[in-house]
């Protein structure tokens, strides 16, 4: 429980008169992510701690170092967590949660941290501490900078605090497992996501499909037993383990490919694939050549990125075309003049 | 704004080339209906109105008028409660009215494509039969347009369960100023780089030209009934909102309403509301019959053990609609008991509403106008409706001072000074009372970064500080960013 806001302002100036660049971490559990960049290390892992949780707001304001599994266990006490279900990779740290815009399984359902985040504070490339959003979920004013960090990878400033919107945790869950093929579930996650309901978790691997409920007991179980299947026992350890990408699917060296599209976009076909998100994310294992797999994105309405392993020097994420590439520049340079935060950690050019 | 006298009648011939002559209106007549837009006391003539029929020609009006320096309105159905369409005199106003075609309804993967023109309630109409529906749901969602939608972050009564705008959307097509057409967002849930689609959903038409939309659409859910709950005293009511959600209950809708709301309601559509309540709450529960059936009996008996003095549960889809309708109503309700109404749009944590709310009864006596309150309760954004009469000379300027009040008081209790109709021009005096000057410097050179000649929609949203001109000049000199990779 530290506030090192100030320190870690004054570092960021002092990088700034040098025009030295900066490497922003919390615990760097996702060091694997985005691009190699290089710099001095700055970490905001000591400066931590809750500033506000009001649970009957659904509204918690912590300190970006704190760790996310101590946020989660404060949440779980009042019967609430972050719905965006993000990984915790060994240590997550909130703000490294939100910079890299890190979300779960029940992402289709509840929402992303980019979804749910409602205000924070950073340093920008100036040096200068401010705040963006609040605390409240409605608020119009101003530009939504709060948002824009999500998937930044701190390229626009050092997050100091998050403010987030909570969920009440499911009073009960369980798992119906399908023996389908990919292009079956794809249509058994549609039809199931067209109906709504007490649906949050809809992920295919290795010729099964997993379908999660959540919700009051009476309801979770009259969905299971319309839908039909087997019931998952101890389902938890297999979200857990697709959120932490822990599952033998996850497991070695090789490249991990990651497609964003459409949901009911049909299956690509030959290689090794997940389907998480009712069809939305798409996992993709083995050494694949960019253009080949960025058609095969750009065919199902979706982007691309090289998630983990393979050439971390060259891109990792989707082409921008040159108008967003132009935006992209021009907001950089408003944030961080400089060019010190996390230089290339997203694109080669920014 | 203009240092010289502009010939207008070559701006209206050159746009002519554009756009097809019938849709460059610069007669006054025409423009009349232009001149302001939900706000009405905010006003200002256009020199032209200009209404493109395809995203070509509002590429080669923007890049004209970029070339020209010209000030661009951009325009939807009208119904900002903001003035955030009211037109510049120096300026243009562009119409998106022509705009609405429903490009694609994907009900497999639950998402629709449209024009920016297309009006919120037809897309639900459109998606209706696939037994899906877009979620955001304005009170003005019979004629707001998407496209207005996404420039506001447009709420309604379903925000606490179902999220705003920049929730239910997923892409948009946006011309630059300088008459550019790029994608923000992606038909997948996440986009690679930075989420400028998250800046352009709420940016008040001041970074780009929104022209088509790509929003997810939900399923209808079978169930849904609406709990009425009658207190007699607000301080009460406020606790059983805090109850309902600490049970773990999100509910679909859940409104509040005060003793003047409830009366004029009451009077104007006979919903059945208990006109000696002092608040009202309204609680919608979704979902299947069994989820519906258990969430209801549970907020019933919140709401009883909270003394409520009466509890209703809708019985029939009918009744449920009633119990809405005056809710829904409410403020041409209170139209019907003032000669006019101002609507104000502040949001404040909920624990900070009985506060809030005692504050503004000893302000409502000082400033001597009386004040209604409706309140999205579930996410804390409050519409106070101060009443008012524009004949009485002097009533108009108090009840915006009273309003402005009220604003000051929202964010001293930790809130915003707009929770969904915007900022546009009627709160821009307001907006440093929620900024430190660093921080609009910030926002002013995110506006210049899109807009460097603040073209689009000037004057509204974020004061521009003279700072932030200084600094692109002299920022520019800087060694570009990334040069160190």
């Amino acid at each position: 429980m530290a506030d090192r806001a100030e320190e870690l302002s004054g570092r960021v100036r002092q990088a700034a008169a040098a025009a030295s660049p900066v490497r922003i971490v919390g615990h760097d559990t996702k060091a694997f992510m985005g691009r190699r960049a290089a710099g001095a290390v700055v970490s905001t892992a000591g400066h931590t701690g809750l500033i506000e949780y009001e649970p009957t707001e659904l509204v918690v304001a912590a300190r970006s170092g704190t760790p996310l599994a101590e946020l989660q266990d404060m949440l779980q006490q009042h019967g609430q967590w972050l719905g965006c279900e993000p990984p915790d990779f060994g240590g997550a740290t909130l703000g490294g949660t939100l910079a890299c815009n890190q979300s779960g399984p029940a992402r289709p359902w509840l929402g992303s941290i980019r979804d749910h985040v409602l205000g924070v504070r950073l340093v920008n490339g100036r040096g200068e501490h401010l705040r963006f959003g609040g605390r409240v979920m409605k608020n119009v004013a101003g530009y939504d900078v709060s948002r824009l960090q999500a998937g930044a990878m701190g390229t626009l400033g050092l997050i100091t605090e998050v403010t987030l919107r909570v969920f009440p945790l499911p009073e009960y869950r369980a798992t119906a497992v399908l023996a389908v093929d990919a292009g079956a579930a794809l249509e058994i996650m549609s039809d199931e996501s067209r109906k709504g309901g007490p649906l949050d978790g809809a992920c295919w691997v290795d010729g099964r499909l997993y379908l999660r409920y959540s919700g009051f007991e009476a309801a979770v179980t009259e969905r299971l037993r319309q839908r039909g299947g087997e019931t998952l026992q101890q389902d938890s350890a297999f979200w857990t383990g697709l959120r932490e990408q822990q599952q033998d699917f996850f497991a070695g060296d090789a490249p991990l490919w990651r497609i964003s599209c459409r949901s009911a976009a049909a299956h690509a076909g030959e290689g090794g694939w997940l389907l998480d998100w009712g069809g939305a994310q798409r996992w993709l294992r083995g050494a694949r050549e960019w253009p080949g797999l960025q058609s095969l994105a750009e065919g199902m309405d979706g982007q691309l990125s090289l998630f983990r392993g393979g050439d971390r020097e060259g891109e990792v994420l989707h082409p921008r075309t040159p108008a967003q590439k132009r935006l992209h520049l021009a907001l950089k340079q408003t944030f961080d003049p400089q060019g010190i935060f996390n230089p290339g950690r997203l694109f080669s050019w920014m | 704004m203009a240092e010289f006298e502009r010939n207008w009648r070559q701006v209206a011939t050159d746009l002519n080339a554009i756009v097809d002559a019938r849709f460059v209106i610069d007669d006054r007549e025409t423009l009349r209906p232009y001149e302001c837009d939900g706000l009405s006391v905010y006003r200002e003539m256009p020199r032209l109105v200009v209404l493109p029929e395809s995203v070509e020609q509002v590429c080669a009006v923007m890049a004209y008028c970029h070339r020209e320096r010209i000030p661009v309105v951009v325009r939807g159905a009208g119904t900002s409660l903001s003035a955030g369409a009211m037109p510049h005199a120096e300026g243009i106003v562009l119409s998106m009215a022509k705009f609405t075609r429903v490009i694609e309804i994907d009900p497999a993967s639950r998402l629709a494509r449209v024009e920016c023109g297309v009006r919120n309630l037809a897309i639900s109409e459109a998606a209706a039969a696939h037994g899906l529906y877009y979620a955001p749901d304005p009170s003005s969602q019979i004629a707001c347009t998407i496209g207005g939608n996404v420039a506001e972050n447009s709420g309604g009564v379903h925000c606490l369960k179902y999220g705003l705008t920049v929730h239910n959307v997923l892409q948009a097509t946006l011309v630059s100023v300088e008459g550019e057409q790029l994608t923000v967002g992606g038909a997948g849930l996440d986009s690679c780089g930075l989420d400028l689609l998250a800046l352009v959903i709420g940016s008040e038409g001041m970074l780009g030209v929104v022209t088509d939309v790509t929003v997810k659409l939900l399923p209808r859910l079978p169930a849904a009934r609406v709990v009425l709950g009658a207190f007699d005293d607000v301080e009460r009511a406020g606790e059983a909102v805090s109850r309902i959600i600490g049970a773990g209950i999100i509910p679909a809708g859940l409104e509040m309403m005060d003793h003047l709301a409830i009366v004029a309601a009451e009077d104007y559509v006979r919903a059945g509301y208990p006109v000696d309540a002092q608040a009202l709450l309204l609680c919608e529960l979704d979902g299947s019959e069994a989820e519906v059936e258990e969430s209801t009996r549970r907020v019933a008996d919140l709401l009883r053990e909270q003394g409520a003095t009466g509890v209703q549960v809708s019985r029939t889809d009918a009744e449920r609609e009633l119990f809405w309708k005056g809710r829904k109503c409410a403020f041409p309700a209170i139209g019907r008991i003032s000669p006019d109404y101002y609507c104000m749009d502040g949001t404040i944590p909920r624990h900070q509403l009985s506060l809030v709310l005692r504050e503004m009864r000893e302000m409502s006596e000082r400033f001597g106008l009386r004040v209604a309150n409706v309140f999205h309760a579930g996410d804390g954004n409050l519409h106070p409706l101060i009443l008012f009469d524009e004949s009485v000379p002097g009533e108009l300027e108090q009840a915006e001072a009273f309003g402005a009040a009220i604003l000051e008081l929202c964010v001293k209790a930790g809130g915003c000074i707009t929770g969904e109709h915007g900022v546009g021009m009627e709160k821009i005096r307001q907006v440093p009372l929620q900024f430190s000057e660093g921080e609009l410097t910030q926002l002013g050179l995110i506006k210049l970064a899109f807009d460097a000649g603040e073209l689009l929609n000037p004057g509204k949203g974020i004061p521009i500080l003279k700072r932030c001109q200084e600094y692109r000049s002299l920022e520019r000199q800087a060694p570009p960013p990334g040069a160190a990779a």
